[in-house]
């Protein structure tokens, strides 16, 4: 039988309406969105820690659980949804010892082996008396996960869990998430707002803007094709602009007073199109797309230059850690497959 | 010779005191941190808080009227089991118990709220019975504020006087308490009587309070 988590629900909040329908068929799934989009409420819903209003919830693998359907009033307690859940902050307890955090799921003295054999392979050894507040970021992190996987899940729940990290841990620990999640053959959901954690961690990817589901779809797809402006948004498309249709395959800019050609034939929904910042390149004063450079500034970074034309447009150019002088050439172009047709 | 009674009885009455306000009042404050209505939250908490505002005389009047000869449950039990409760021993506890609860439930229900939900949601997520949750997670968690919560609650039955006097009066080797002691040793004139009392109440109090300073110091050390 095929195994597939199904989630098809509806929730007042305050706001808004949160609105979420799919299914998940294999490997990781990630939620992106903006804070407050509905995402983390989503994942508390599969949980069993928030009720949704109405629709379904429910898990094959070999055989079927029905976590919440409102149409025969089956809400299954957290208890009893077998799902594991990796807080923002990993809620570990802190009056616990290591040891004592990672046996709590199990029933009593279910086997002593399983903790131990955790603690090894979360490479905990040595901490198994500690207190929580007495562990680094890196440990504690895996410490919840010993946790979870301690308890044998069918879904792991991340819950934007680098979001309150420095840049160096968060690498760091990401990959160590990486690794720790291909041992495991359940289902992933991954809530963030972080493009970057999407694209390394998850096949299928869904993009939720104030609790409606705007994009779906495997991840890459997403990136390559994003269709609306608010996914280009948050898919990391820095330049975007409004444009006026010329023809099938030319485009005005209107913020930044430039004509495009376009490789794919413009359809009349299109009302922008974006551009990503890696994508410009020095060029002649007469090839395809080209525009001038006058008045840009350029700002360094470690291993890229920005550079800000005068009408606003961003280029990232990559570039080593050693050299300090960058000439902006006079003309930049677009190569025309490379923008992006985009609908409200 | 100095009489012992008050000593004994004020012992006595505070320790049966505060097994019943320490429990009751983790549980009420336990429901109210749950409770989702915020008007009926509020309106508990007022009554549940009254009793440290209100002078214990206007207590004491309200205990009379229920617990009195001729008040609901006072007639109840004259009628149900011949016993009279105002002016007996046990008007003593009623009266410390509702004096001291606010400060149990208090105490106990801010050291609840400061307990991260996400710990609560954790237990559950990993298949912890709400039981279970409740003594390991938020209990434990808690407990440096339950234990202060129940130390000011156990020094505050043991220096009720007020309600105590309105309920229970001063009858000697009944229901003379501590406190009461003090008050008819000092109005008859006796005041070495008085001072022996007094040092008494000082003692237990600050024994009280260091213990409470001990436990929670500890605990939170443990932690860190």
């Amino acid at each position: 039988m095929d195994k597939s988590l199904k989630v098809n629900i509806q929730k007042k909040l305050k706001e808004f309406d949160l609105k979420v329908d799919f299914e998940l068929k294999r490997g990781c799934l990630g939620i992106l969105g903006p804070s407050g989009c509905g995402k983390s409420m989503t994942l508390k819903s599969v949980a069993g820690i928030v009720n949704p209003d109405k629709g379904i919830i429910s898990l094959k693998t070999n055989e079927e659980t029905t976590y919440f359907d409102s149409d025969n009033k089956i809400n299954l307690k957290p208890q009893k949804r077998n799902v594991g859940y990796l807080f923002q902050n990993y809620a570990l307890f802190p009056n616990m010892t290591v040891e004592e955090n990672v046996a709590c799921g199990l029933s009593k003295g279910s086997d002593e082996k399983r903790v131990s054999e955790m603690i090894r392979r979360f490479h905990l050894e040595g901490l198994e008396k500690r207190y929580p507040r007495q562990l680094s970021g890196g440990q504690q992190q895996r410490v919840a996960l010993a946790r979870i996987l301690a308890y044998g899940p069918d879904v792991i729940l991340l819950d934007e869990p680098f979001s309150a990290m420095d840049a160096f841990l968060k690498e760091q620990l990401r990959l160590e998430l990486v690794r720790m999640l291909d041992d495991f053959d359940g289902f992933s959901i991954l809530v963030t707002h972080d493009r970057d954690e999407v694209f390394q961690f998850c096949d299928d990817l869904i993009i939720l803007d104030k609790g409606k589901v705007i994009a779906q779809g495997p991840t890459h797809e997403v990136f390559e094709n994003p269709g609306k402006v608010q996914v280009a948004r948050l898919t990391g498309c820095k330049n975007i602009s409004r444009v006026e249709i010329i023809d099938d395959y030319h485009v005005k800019s209107i913020d930044w007073g430039v004509e495009f050609e376009v490789s794919e034939k413009i359809s009349s929904g299109i009302t922008h199109i974006g551009i990503r910042a890696h994508d410009f390149s020095a060029a002649g004063k007469d090839e395809v797309n080209v525009f001038g450079t006058n008045d840009s500034s350029k700002l360094e970074k470690p291993f890229e230059w920005e550079i800000t034309l005068a009408n606003g447009l961003w280029w990232k150019v990559d570039k080593k850690i050693h050299e300090h002088d960058f000439v902006i050439p006079e003309y930049l172009k677009v190569d025309p497959e490379n923008i992006i047709l985009l609908e409200e | 010779m100095m009489d012992w009674s008050p000593i004994f009885i004020s012992m006595k009455t505070a320790s049966v005191s505060i097994l019943i306000t320490f429990f009751v009042g983790l549980i009420v404050a336990w429901g109210i941190v749950k409770m989702k209505n915020d008007t009926i939250k509020i309106v508990l908490d007022g009554i549940f808080t009254l009793p440290i505002v209100l002078p214990p005389t206007v207590v004491g009047f309200f205990l009379l009227y229920i617990f009195g000869v001729r008040g609901p449950i006072g007639s109840f039990f004259i009628d149900f089991f011949a016993f009279k409760i105002a002016f007996s021993w046990p008007a003593t506890v009623i009266a410390a118990v509702v004096m001291s609860f606010p400060l149990m439930y208090r105490s106990s229900r801010g050291a609840f709220e400061q307990v991260d939900s996400n710990l609560l949601d954790a237990g559950r997520t990993l298949g912890m019975s709400e039981w279970k949750i409740f003594w390991k997670i938020l209990f434990a968690n808690a407990l440096p504020g339950i234990i202060s919560g129940g130390i000011l609650a156990y020094a505050r039955g043991l220096g009720e006087f007020g309600a105590t006097a309105m309920l229970a009066g001063n009858i000697a080797d009944q229901t003379r308490t501590l406190p009461m002691a003090v008050y008819s040793e000092v109005a008859a004139g006796n005041m070495g009587d008085a001072f022996n009392y007094v040092i008494f109440i000082v003692i237990i109090a600050f024994i009280a309070i260091f213990i409470m300073d001990f436990v929670s110091l500890r605990k939170e050390k443990q932690w860190k």
